[in-house]
């Protein structure tokens, strides 16, 4: 029976006790350690929530400059393109009028030969005349000193010079 | 006396394993006053005879008979698990404690070493005091005790169970300002050292005990909560202590739990809400049972702290119970071959017992919580009854 008989005694010093205790430990304990597990969830959540839209601008961040990249690609290749028809152009062009100034100057060249020719071809039958005349002259000097041998020698020099 | 205090080591190793078994202690404790009959019968014959050969040889044996029969398990149990004037440390040796007497005559304060381990009275100014079965009793003139004067004394001695109590408080407040205090220096690192230990521990009770029960409110009954769970666990952990410092039953003691379950019924008194009081004199029922239901919220009331109360002691003293009697199975058998079985069955029932001393105070903070939670219920919870 003395086991389940409180003592007067126990249950004086145990309030006492835990009297003690609830007010230097709630006091002195328990506020200070909830309160700094309680920052420090507080500080660890802020973090990660941080770290997690840090990790979106990242993304973020990423997607822009790969769209940038795409872009200043697509730009690039069209640079390029355009470089290249400009320079077949140009080339293209370049040809057309090398051709054409080849054609004019061969056609040049063409006409002053013929004119040459022409020129050439008229001096020549001017010498021809010359010449025939000279050779008139000498035979008809030559016949005149001998009738008949003159009109021998015309005859002659008729015979070899040939109208070419 | 002496062979208690022979095998008091050994008890302590094995404290823990006492809890399995205590069915066992009942049958010890049957055996107990035969045993005294026996012996106060044999040397009565002894002296009455004449000192023949025979009868000296008779006397002898029974002489050594009742020196034996002087273990007595349930005697040395209980007395283990009952509260001391003064502290056992090793065979004769015992710490002597103040006692404390509120008188009508004023306070007394003196050494319960004046009583010589409850041989000797002793007297003061005003009373001749004297130790019977544990309590201080007045004696009178006459030397017998006088019932009317002992009735007038209020003992409020440092017995072993306080003693033990003021060094857990002791403990509990260097353990936790040195705890917070580290706190104080590690604000924004991770913690260290003993505060690693006992952060979960503390995270334990806020998330798994307050949370749940007690909702958003939970940071107001945080202090309560805490200082009950680990007065209770300290206590018990200091009670599987098998020498000096600890030992001492102090959670298996009723007045220990019935301060504990008094405090639990007065913090859900004080915050009981308007629900919780709705609950007990107008429950949702037809109004001709209220005759009936009333008085059995009523009682309820007092039956939660009640069984707080009755649970922790019951289960620290069964434990205290159930490794004594194991231990003790090798005095009552006489052998130490005994020991074999019993060392290892102590040791394991103390492992149990050291998940008993957490248990307990995780149940009796867990049903703390529990009924403060249904006592501060906000009223649309309530609805769903």
């Amino acid at each position: 029976m003395e086991l389940v008989t409180p003592s007067i005694g126990l249950v004086f010093w145990t309030t006492i006790a835990f009297l003690i205790l609830i007010f230097v430990l709630g006091k002195f304990a328990w506020k200070p350690i909830m309160q700094a597990l309680a920052e420090r969830e507080q500080s660890i959540e802020d973090a990660l929530s941080s770290a997690e839209k840090a990790k979106e601008e990242l993304t973020r961040l990423n997607n822009e400059s790969e769209q940038l990249l795409k872009v200043a690609r697509a730009e690039r290749d069209t640079i390029l393109k355009e470089a290249k028809q400009l320079r077949d152009n140009l080339v293209a062009d370049a040809k057309g009028i090398a051709q054409t100034e080849a054609n004019k100057m061969i056609a040049k060249a063409k006409v002053e030969i013929d004119n040459q020719k022409i020129a050439a071809l008229a001096e020549v039958k001017s010498q021809v005349a010359n010449l025939s005349i000279e050779i008139a002259e000498k035979v008809l000097r030559n016949q005149l000193a001998d009738k008949a041998k003159q009109e021998a020698l015309v005859a002659d020099l008729l015979k070899e010079v040939k109208l070419s | 006396m002496r062979i208690i205090g022979l095998f008091k080591p050994n008890r302590n190793k094995f404290i823990l394993i006492l809890a399995i078994l205590s069915f066992n202690s009942a049958i010890l404790f049957a055996n107990e006053p035969a045993k005294n009959a026996d012996s106060e019968h044999a040397d009565a014959i002894v002296e009455v005879q004449d000192s023949t050969a025979v009868v000296a040889e008779n006397a002898e044996a029974t002489h050594e008979n009742a020196k034996e029969e002087k273990f007595n398990p349930s005697e040395l149990i209980l007395e283990h698990i009952a509260d001391s004037h003064d502290w056992h440390l090793w065979g004769h040796t015992s710490l002597p404690l103040p006692i404390i007497l509120y008188t009508p005559k004023g306070l007394e304060v003196f050494s319960s070493s004046h009583f010589h381990h409850g041989e000797h009275p002793y007297t003061t100014a005003n009373y001749t005091y004297k130790i019977e079965e544990n309590k201080i009793v007045v004696l009178n003139a006459a030397n017998e005790v006088d019932e009317a004067a002992t009735k007038t004394i209020i003992d409020i001695s440092i017995t072993k169970n306080v003693c033990s109590l003021l060094i857990s408080v002791a403990l509990l407040l260097f353990i936790f300002l040195s705890v917070a205090n580290a706190y104080k220096n590690t604000v924004g690192k991770a913690p260290k050292g003993f505060q690693s230990m006992i952060e979960p521990i503390i995270l334990f009770v806020r998330d798994d005990v307050a949370k749940p029960n007690l909702g958003k409110k939970y940071a107001k009954f945080m202090p309560f909560l805490l200082t009950i769970f680990f007065f209770i666990w300290i206590n018990n952990m200091m009670g599987l202590i098998p020498f000096f410092p600890g030992g001492a039953n102090v959670s298996g003691n009723i007045a220990f739990t019935m301060v504990l379950a008094l405090v639990t019924f007065i913090v859900i008194t004080v915050n009981g809400g308007k629900v919780y009081w709705s609950h007990i004199f107008a429950p949702h029922v037809p109004w001709w049972l209220y005759p009936l239901l009333v008085p059995v919220e009523i009682f309820g009331m007092f039956t939660k702290p009640i069984a707080l109360m009755i649970r922790l002691f019951a289960n620290i003293t069964a434990g205290h119970i159930l490794v004594l009697s194991l231990i003790s199975l090798i005095f009552i058998f006489k052998s130490a071959a005994i020991a074999t079985v019993a060392v290892p069955f102590t040791v394991f029932i103390s492992v149990i017992e050291l998940l008993v001393a957490f248990l307990q105070a995780y149940i009796f903070t867990m049903l703390a919580a529990l009924f403060i939670g249904m006592a501060v219920e906000e009223p649309h919870a309530a609805d769903h009854h």
